[in-house]
This record gives C-alpha cells, structure tokens and sequence, in this order.
C-alpha cells in the first residue's frame, strides 16, 4: 500500500509541472543512435536541436549488447549508467540480432529501466494524405506484463500454454497515468480497452483499475469498449476515440492500426514513461538497406525527440521544432522517398532548420 | 471421406436442380451435398434447423429471417431454443446442444452470459468448444454499392475457434494477480491449417498468410507458425507467407488488397474479422461460418448483441440473412442460396436500401421487404407447378 502511495506521488511529481529543474539550465540527455539508419537520424536530430537553442547536452552511448559473466549478452554497464543518471533517453532503431544468447534488446530496456507506459500520439499530418484525414488519438498501453510476460511452457508433446499476467499495482499505475497524461495535454476522454467478456478476471482486474482511477479524475470523462469494437470503430470513425488506455497484447496491436491511419511507423512518436525517468524511441526498423545514404526520414525521432521536450516541460523548444517539422512536410519539396518524395535526408533537415531558425 | 470433396463453396457452380434427374431428394442431399458426418435431419423433404435467436437483436432478425424464408419457398422448419440469461441453470445450454447435434445445423445470435455463479464462461464460447466447431470463417468481400474508403477487397479469414485466448483459463494466484491461459495445440492448429489450405484450393486462392506474434511468444505462436509451415509444404501450388499481427493490422488500413487468404488463432481472428467488417462498412453486413468435423453453426460476423439498437427498428438485418444464405449453401439447397443471395446483394448495391449504421436511413424492415420484393421478382418468372416444386 506505501509502496503504491510513493510511486503515485514520484509519478505526479514527475509529470505534473514540477519539473522545474528541467527549465532552468542545461540538462543532459542519453542519446541512443541505434543501428542500421539511426546514426544519421539521430544526427539530424541533434542538429534540428542546435539549430533551435534547445538546452540540451547529449550524451551518446551505445547499447549494443556484451557477454556477461553468465555468458548471456546484455547491455553494456555504461549504459544502464547514463540512462540511471540521466533520467532522460532518446532512442533510435535497434537491431536485435538473431541467435541463441541474445534477449530482445528493447525488452531489457523495458525491463532495466521499468517502463511501464508506452505512449504513441498518432495525429493525422498535414501534407503527407492518408485515407484517413481526422485522426487524432493517443495510445497508452501497459509495457510490462500482460500477454508479454514470455512465461511459456509445453505440457505435453504438442500442446503449449503461454501465461499472461495482469498484476492490480500495474493495471493502477498504467490507469492513473492514463488521467494524468489526458489531463497535462488537454484531453477529454479516457477509452479502457479490454476483452472482459472473455477474458473476466484479468481483463475484469484491469477494467476495475480503470474505473477506479476514473472516479478519481471526474474531470475527465471515462468509457469503456471492448476490443473488437474500438478496431470496428476505428476504421470507419477514427474521431471517436481520444486516449485509449490498455494491456500489453492489445496496445501493441492497436497502436500499430492506428500508427497504419496517419502514414505508418515512419511518422509516429513514440515514448515509454518509467518510474524513474523516461525513453524515447522510433519505432520503424533500422532499414540497413538505405543505412548510410543520405535517404532516411527522420521524422518520427524528431517528433519523438519533441515528445521529450514536452516531458521534459520545454513547451515552446517543442511547439517550434514541431511547427517546423510539419510545415516541411506541408510544402512537400524536400519530402523523402518513404514520404513520396526525392528529397535527402539532410535536405529535409537543412529545411527545418531554415524555418526554425526563420521565426 | 476426403476433406476436399466435403468442402462446398458459397460462389462455387449453382447449379440448376430443375433439371436436375439423378435420383430423389434424399440421396441427393446425403451424397452430394452433406458436409458432415452425421445426417443432417431431413424429414418429407423438409430439413430442421435449430435456432438460437440469442439476445438484443437476436429474435428480431431471426424473425426477418423465417419470413425470407418463406417468400422464397425454403423447405426448412426451425427448431428454436431460448436461452433465460437470468437462469442458473444449464437446462437450456444442454437443450441446444442435444438440438444440435440431431440437426447438424443451426443459425443463432449472440447469447449474452450474465456472470451467474463465479467461473462462469461465456455460453457462446461453450457452445463452440462442446460441438468442437474449430474453425470460423468469414468471406470479406466489399460491395460495390457502399460507399468506404478502401475497394475491391475479397479475404478468406479463417480463424481458430475454440481454443487459443479463449480457453478461459484463469486463476487468481494471490492477491492482486491474475493469470490467464492461452493454450495452442498442434492437433487444432494442423486441421485448422489444413481446412485453410483445402479451402484456398477449392476457391481458387492463390496465397495464404498466417497471421501471429512468434517474435514475442515463441513458443505457443512459435508452435502454431511452425505447423502452419509445415502443412503448406503439402500444398505446393499456393503461396505460403506469414506476418506479424502489429503488422499485418498496419497493412490492412493502408492495403488490405494485398491479402488473399489469412489463418490465424483465436484472438487475431477478431481483431483481424472486425477490422475487415469495419473496413467493407460497418458490423451489419458480413456472416461468419463456425464449422467443425460434425456440426455447423451459421451467425452474424462480428458476433455483436446489439443491445443498444434491439426493438428499435434500426438494426441492420443484412449479417444475419447473410447468415441464412450460407445455411442454405450448406444444406445443398443452392437454388434457394442463390436466389436469396441474389436478392441481397441487388438490395445493397442496385436498390442502396442502407439502415443508419450504412449512412441511410431505410428501417430494418425496409431493407427486409426489398428483399422479399426481389424474390418475388425472380420467383415469377419462375415455373413453380409440377414435380420441380420448391427445388
């Protein structure tokens, strides 16, 4: 019970608007390049950065992974270190490579640093036409348990149960972030998304986390659907839903869907909220066949990077990069080839920064 | 009996059985066109059919669906059965069943399950697992006459039906944790793989593709990929690939042309069947097919209740007369499946009679009347006198 009170309150004292500390002076970022095209975005962004006088150091450090004394690969110790003094990461694409030995790298990240939400704003852009035109929701899905848990075993030969664990503390805390990040980004509406009619306890414990954390927050208006009928909805109406808040299974699937309406990994932000700090990510891959040439769209880091600032309570650094980005965009004459366009990537990039550095 | 020959298709030759002259009725029925390995009961030339009208909107559109049938001279009588969502007991449950299993078919809505006594699963799910009907197929198909974002979409989704997230296996450890089983086995995820394969090679697909999430959970979607795998080796001429489910639902908002035929387990299966129903227009339209080795159930695609709209007159009753139209492709009365089919389909895309969740504003009863009207156009050109009577 203590336990839960102190990581409500740490969670308010992060979101909320006492990150004072943040404003003032110079603070020191992690910055994760990433494999395949991420070096470039990564770069790209750092220079948007610069180019904008955002008050920022950045410290970059590679995840690449490194046997441990227990022969598993892992992540470097300097790492973990940076992020843990940092608080703050911004992440590129990563590679998991294949084999045996090698655990999936943003699993342990997840894991180490103890993301539990993972938050994906897909808004509709203009300029880049979707057959969807209004979409604007924010997907918030539990990061740690859930269908996730990776505790599997065979019963018998040809016979295979996976177990998913919804756990009452994680289902709350995910919840009141749920209200807390509506209510620090304008948002009326709260959306659980679950399958209780099936799945009744565990799907039952999370919705019950929900509502209650919905009678906290009655300023925020509160729904509940099952997930058939939000993707149902989703398709045809996708200005119906505001903040969705769910498990782990169906985050990730929905995220993607509405990731799909607005254009596609290659625009979405993306950013996992933890205890004790916060990461940032794209969530394309690394496309090692464009790696290196000058072609990558760096959009979804950067937009992902102004995600960050806002955390990091810096609204008009990120109203500003952000206004660039999708002007750029608009005009459509240095859009690059994911986007339709010819252009290079230090094209785009030169032209956002021509514009920030216009106003 | 090979799988093969037992697998009808619902656009596969409609044949004229006027002129039809090998034998009577009944051999006819059992030979040719009975899918299953129990008789199906057909009585003086009349089959029964069980029917589960279900909740919410259920009973209504099991009415609509008697009266079709009776403008159209459908030799079926339905057995009905009504489930007392209030009741403890299981006296109705076990009545359906034994219904079911002497008929071999059935039509229903969706039974809504209070939570009565604790452990209580869903009597839709029970009903699908006691009849072992493990595979449920949905043709998503868009029509011409509706307005949607995305054309020319035609997908085969076969999902697996009774076991997967829906084994309803849950168990609270300690305070506060609940675990909840997802179980796959080789023997279901092979025949259902199978059936899918069978089922391209009848239809003329040329792809297939296996939807899942064997990057995350390997072991159970691992085992389900690897079986699906495994069986397309036997099927050489179709085109095997396989996508992850995040994936795959990107693919479907931005080109769901790409897809041809889709296997996939329990939970995708919905994911994926609502989202194909929402991209052709909306939940009122597309019927699902729950088939097992001896049985067949026909319902409404997206499996809704449809609380909110019951009585009111404005439900769309084009899903479960769609329903009714596979039933009767089952039965081997193709005339009757055409010319209902038929009916349908000129009601959407020439007549455009939409109900509100189509944008219109026709009535339940509007659409099933146009319906009707449109059979009876076709019926009076037909010769309905004589030894061709009702076939």
């Amino acid at each position: 019970m203590a336990a839960t009170r102190r990581t409500t309150s740490l969670l308010k004292s992060l979101i909320g608007s006492q990150l004072r500390h943040y404003s003032e002076g110079v603070c020191t970022v992690t910055l994760i390049p990433g494999d395949g095209i991420g070096p470039e975005i990564s770069a790209a962004v750092q220079k948007i950065f610069t180019v904008a006088h955002v008050p920022i150091e950045w410290e970059v450090v590679s995840v690449t992974p490194v046997k441990g004394p227990d022969g598993k690969f892992g992540i470097p110790q300097a790492a973990i270190d940076s992020v843990n003094k940092n608080t703050i990461g911004l992440k590129g694409p990563l590679m998991t490579p294949v084999g045996k030995g090698h655990r999936s790298l943003n699993l342990a990240l997840r894991k180490e640093f103890n993301l539990y939400a993972n938050v994906r704003p897909c808004k509709s852009i203009e300029g880049y036409k979707t057959l969807y035109d209004d979409v604007d929701v924010v997907t918030i899905r539990e990061n740690t348990e859930g269908e996730y848990s990776g505790i599997e075993h065979e019963i018998v030969d040809g016979v295979v149960q996976s177990i998913k664990l919804i756990t009452e503390g994680a289902s709350r805390r995910v919840a009141e972030f749920a209200f807390d990040y509506a209510r620090n980004n304008g948002r009326q509406k709260v959306t659980a998304v679950h399958k209780a009619n099936i799945m009744r306890m565990s799907d039952g414990l999370f919705l019950r986390c929900c509502r209650e954390a919905a009678e906290k927050n009655p300023d925020i208006r509160f729904e509940e659907r099952y997930l058939d009928t939000v993707c149902l909805n989703m398709v045809q109406d996708p200005g119906m839903y505001d903040v969705l808040v769910m498990p782990n299974l169906y985050g990730d699937i929905l995220s993607d869907l509405c990731a799909g309406l607005v254009g596609g990994l290659g625009l979405t932000p993306s950013g996992n909220i933890g205890t004790q700090g916060a990461i940032f990510e794209s969530v394309h891959g690394t496309a090692p066949d464009i790696a290196g040439q000058d072609k990558a769209n760096p959009t979804a880091l950067l937009l992902s990077a102004v995600m960050m600032l806002r955390y990091m309570n810096l609204p008009e650094h990120a109203a500003k990069i952000e206004r660039a980005c999708y002007a750029t965009i608009k005009e459509g004459k240095y859009l690059t080839a994911d986007l339709g366009g010819k252009g290079k990537c230090s094209e785009y990039t030169d032209e956002i920064c021509q514009k920030i550095a216009a106003e | 009996m090979s799988t093969s020959i037992l697998f009808r298709t619902l656009s596969g030759q409609i044949k004229n059985l006027g002129h039809r002259n090998t034998g009577c009725v009944w051999t006819l029925t059992r030979n040719a066109h009975n899918k299953s390995n129990s008789p199906l009961a057909q009585y003086g030339g009349r089959f029964t059919v069980t029917m589960l009208p279900g909740d919410g909107i259920g009973p209504e559109m099991m009415n609509y669906v008697k009266e079709v049938y009776r403008y159209a001279g459908v030799p079926v009588d339905f057995e009905e059965i009504r489930f007392d969502p209030n009741s403890e007991s299981e006296i109705d449950f076990f009545d359906a069943i034994t219904s079911i299993k002497r008929n071999g078919v059935a039509i229903k809505g969706n039974i809504e399950t209070r939570e009565n006594r604790p452990g209580q699963i869903s009597r839709n799910v029970e009903l699908r697992n006691e009849l072992d009907l493990f595979t449920y197929i949905m043709h998503c198909k868009s029509f011409p006459g509706i307005q949607t974002r995305h054309k020319d979409i035609d997908i085969f989704l076969i999902r697996q039906n009774t076991e997967g997230e829906y084994a309803m296996l849950e168990h609270e450890n300690a305070p506060g944790v609940v675990e909840s089983l997802k179980i796959v086995t080789r023997a279901n995820s092979e025949r259902l793989a199978r059936y899918a394969f069978d089922l391209a090679v009848k239809e003329g697909r040329k792809k297939v593709t296996t939807v899942h999430k064997a990057n995350i959970m390997k072991v159970s979607d691992g085992l389900f990929l690897e079986t699906c795998t495994a069986v397309a080796k036997e099927y050489p001429n179709i085109e095997h690939n396989n996508m992850i489910i995040d994936n795959c639902c990107m693919q479907m908002v931005a080109k769901p042309q790409q897809f041809d035929v889709m296997i996939m387990t329990n939970l995708y299966g919905n994911i994926l069947s609502n989202l194909a129903c929402g991209l052709i227009g909306g939940p009122g339209l597309l019927s699902g097919r729950n088939m097992g080795p001896k049985y067949a159930v026909f319902e409404p695609g997206t499996r809704n209740t449809g609380q909110s709209i019951a009585g009111k007159n404005i439900a769309n009753p084009i899903a479960m007369l769609n329903a009714s139209v596979d039933l009767l492709d089952h039965l081997g009365l193709d005339h009757h499946a055409q010319l209902i089919g038929s009916a349908i389909t000129k009601t959407i895309n020439e007549d455009h009679i939409f109900t509100p969740d189509l944008h219109g504003q026709a009535t339940s009863i509007d659409v099933v009347q146009n319906v009707i009207r449109n059979i009876q156009y076709e019926t009076k050109a037909k010769n309905w006198g004589g030894s061709h009577m009702g076939r």
